[in-house]
């Protein structure tokens, strides 16, 4: 069913792309043939900055060069001409929402973690979440935003330092008024949100990431070596990586790695870094032999609800760095938003059900760490694969973080809440079986184009080897000077009174 | 005087209290406590990490009443906590010296 749907996708694109791309053809050839020629000379087609400035004017609705998918872009004679980025007040309406929407779920995920684990150690969990929302908060504004999205340092690496304390996104004219840097997707087309709006859509990216290794390290480490962690990771992990994948001279963006809202950047990172640190700081004391059950389902449960809900900013949102999308809120964004509802769905069904036939119950936690699983999977596919498929990845990520986890039980490894578990194997699976289902702006394996689940696995392949070997090198320096552990009493009388002087039922 | 202490399900206390307010009890001392008998505990699975809970939930009920009353105490706790499955609990009746109401100081019969 999948082949022929996917066929049929392939089908109407192609017939919807090539009709405007033969006007398109025969009015450079009439128009603008002998410049249009010169450029073809001049410029290669993955450089479309410089070859649009001989194009006709005629060549400009043809949007078919990003730089985020070199792939799609055919060589032609009329390249595309660039335009001006012009303020679209509906998308900015849509990623201001979609930000606020994206920093909801950190709360979400402090709710999420923090039912999971005993209750004397209930707000220091909730605090791991809340706290990285404060230093990455501050250290986005600084430096995180210009080493993410700031011009390139050089092969697609890193960001320069010219964007420090957001510098530049509000510059004065002449008149003294205030004027808004745009932020423009498609140099081609001229939508666009401020900068201010899209930096800060970014942020809340940057501040869940590190709140999801929290999870792996609950109910142990001291807080002083957790601060630090979250400033160093963020700042030598995350910025990086972002770069690569997100911006449009990062490397691997530049090479068509396909992540639409993070499954490489987010999920992948935090997972297997989760499980680096793991090695330097251990298992819980009595772990796997005292009862260490979640103290409260029901508050992990809502944070379920709340993931879920600040989900469709982050995946939805991110429309606005798709491939040849100029509308932040347009088609693509309503796309990704169904696969979010879907892929979830169908996974917190499977993990119950896999669970039922294994394990005998269908638990209320199985169903809502099934949805995570699905929404993990789904967020680097969100806007390039159609509904179908994101069932299918849904079934698929229920059944392979439900492996994941029951594995973790095996191996009798301490990953207390699963960081690894479910967003380490979750977002790996899924930006590799994005390079096999992509149908929409990209195509996949299904779709007969082999070469992009290679990049896929080159992709996944090198931000987990960075990831790993960086954050091995933070938490060697960390374990060696601080140290990431509680002393044993302390860890048995709980972090919240230990580390906090607080207790959260009283 | 004796000191009769029953240990329930949970869920048959109000039936409980309910029958001994009819045979004109004016007092009774309930507590939540845990405990394992014939039942045995029962196990927890979260995310693949099983838990053997040993000790199950109970309530306990503590009723000083004066002799004639005891047959009809017990009587009425043990009609009313009865499911007929396993696990409904124990009735004690133990003696009991004396009693003081500390309001007034009245001792024996008179203070419960």
């Amino acid at each position: 069913m999948m082949s022929e749907d996917a066929a049929e996708t392939k089908r109407s694109l192609s017939s919807r792309v090539m009709v405007p791309f033969a006007k398109l053809l025969l009015a450079a050839c009439l128009l603008a043939a002998p410049i249009a020629a010169q450029a073809e000379d001049k410029a290669a087609p993955a450089a479309p900055a410089t070859a649009a400035a001989h194009a006709a004017p005629a060549a400009a609705p043809a949007a078919v060069a990003a730089p985020a998918a070199a792939v799609a872009a055919p060589a032609t004679p009329a390249a595309p001409k660039n335009v001006d980025p012009v303020l679209n007040t509906g998308d900015t309406a849509w990623m201001l929402v979609s930000s606020a929407l994206v920093l909801f779920m950190t709360p979400g995920l402090a709710l999420f973690y923090g039912g999971m684990v005993r209750s004397k150690n209930v707000l220091s969990t909730m605090m791991h979440s809340l706290v990285a929302m404060g230093i990455v908060g501050v250290q986005w504004v600084v430096i995180g935003y210009s080493l993410s999205f700031g011009p390139d340092l050089g092969h697609g690496l890193l960001g320069n330092l010219s964007k420090v304390l957001l510098h530049g996104l509000v510059t004065f004219g002449k008149d003294g008024l205030p004027v808004y840097a745009l932020f423009q997707n498609v140099p081609t087309e001229p939508g666009a949100i401020p900068e201010f709006v899209f930096s800060m859509y970014q942020c809340m990216f940057a501040m869940i990431t590190v709140a999801l290794v929290s999870g792996a390290l609950a109910e142990r480490v001291k807080f002083s070596a957790y601060c630090i962690f979250v400033l160093a990771w963020t700042t030598l992990v995350y910025d990086p990586l972002a770069h690569w994948v997100w911006m449009s001279d990062g490397w691997l963006a530049k090479m068509g790695a396909l992540d639409f809202a993070g499954g490489t950047v987010v999920h992948l990172s935090s997972g297997f870094s989760a499980l680096v640190i793991l090695y330097f700081l251990g298992k819980r004391r009595g772990f796997p032999n005292e009862r260490m059950a979640p103290h409260s389902l029901p508050l992990t449960l809502i944070g379920v609800g709340i993931l879920w809900f600040g989900w469709f900013g982050f995946n939805a949102g991110s429309a606005i760095v798709g491939p040849n999308c100029s509308d932040a809120s347009g088609g693509l964004a309503g796309l990704a938003f169904t696969t979010t509802m879907v892929a979830p769905a169908m996974a917190g069904l499977t993990w119950m059900i896999a669970e039922w036939i294994h394990a005998g119950k269908p638990s209320a936690l199985g169903f809502g760490s099934g949805v995570v699983a699905g929404l993990v999977i789904i967020t680097p596919a969100a806007g390039f694969v159609q509904p179908g498929a994101a069932i299918i990845m849904g079934i698929i990520g229920g059944l392979v973080c439900y492996g994941g986890v029951m594995m973790k039980a095996k191996l009798s490894y301490d990953d207390s809440l699963d960081a690894f578990g479910v967003h380490g194997i979750g977002g790996t699976t899924g930006a590799i079986l994005t390079g096999v289902f992509a149908t929409v702006g990209a195509t996949g394996l299904t779709s007969g184009n082999v070469k992009q689940l290679v990049t896929q696995l080159v992709a996944v392949g090198s931000a987990a080897a960075y990831a790993v070997v960086l954050t091995f090198v933070i938490g060697f320096v960390i374990h060696k000077t601080i140290g990431f552990r509680v002393e044993k009493e302390d860890e048995i009388m709980g972090l919240d009174q230990t580390q906090h002087s607080e207790s959260a039922y009283n | 005087m004796k000191l009769i202490e029953a240990i329930i399900k949970p869920f048959k206390l109000d039936e409980v209290k309910d029958a001994l307010n009819e045979i004109g009890i004016e007092g009774i001392t309930v507590s939540e406590v845990k405990g394992f008998g014939r039942q045995k505990g029962h196990t927890e699975l979260y995310r693949g990490a099983e838990y053997v809970v040993d000790f199950i939930p109970k309530v306990k009920i503590e009723i000083a009443v004066a002799d004639e009353l005891v047959a009809k105490v017990v009587n009425a706790i043990e009609q009313t906590a009865k499911t007929g499955r396993i696990g409904d609990g124990k009735i004690f009746v133990m003696p009991l010296d004396d009693a003081v109401r500390i309001r007034t100081g009245e001792k024996g019969d008179e203070a419960i």
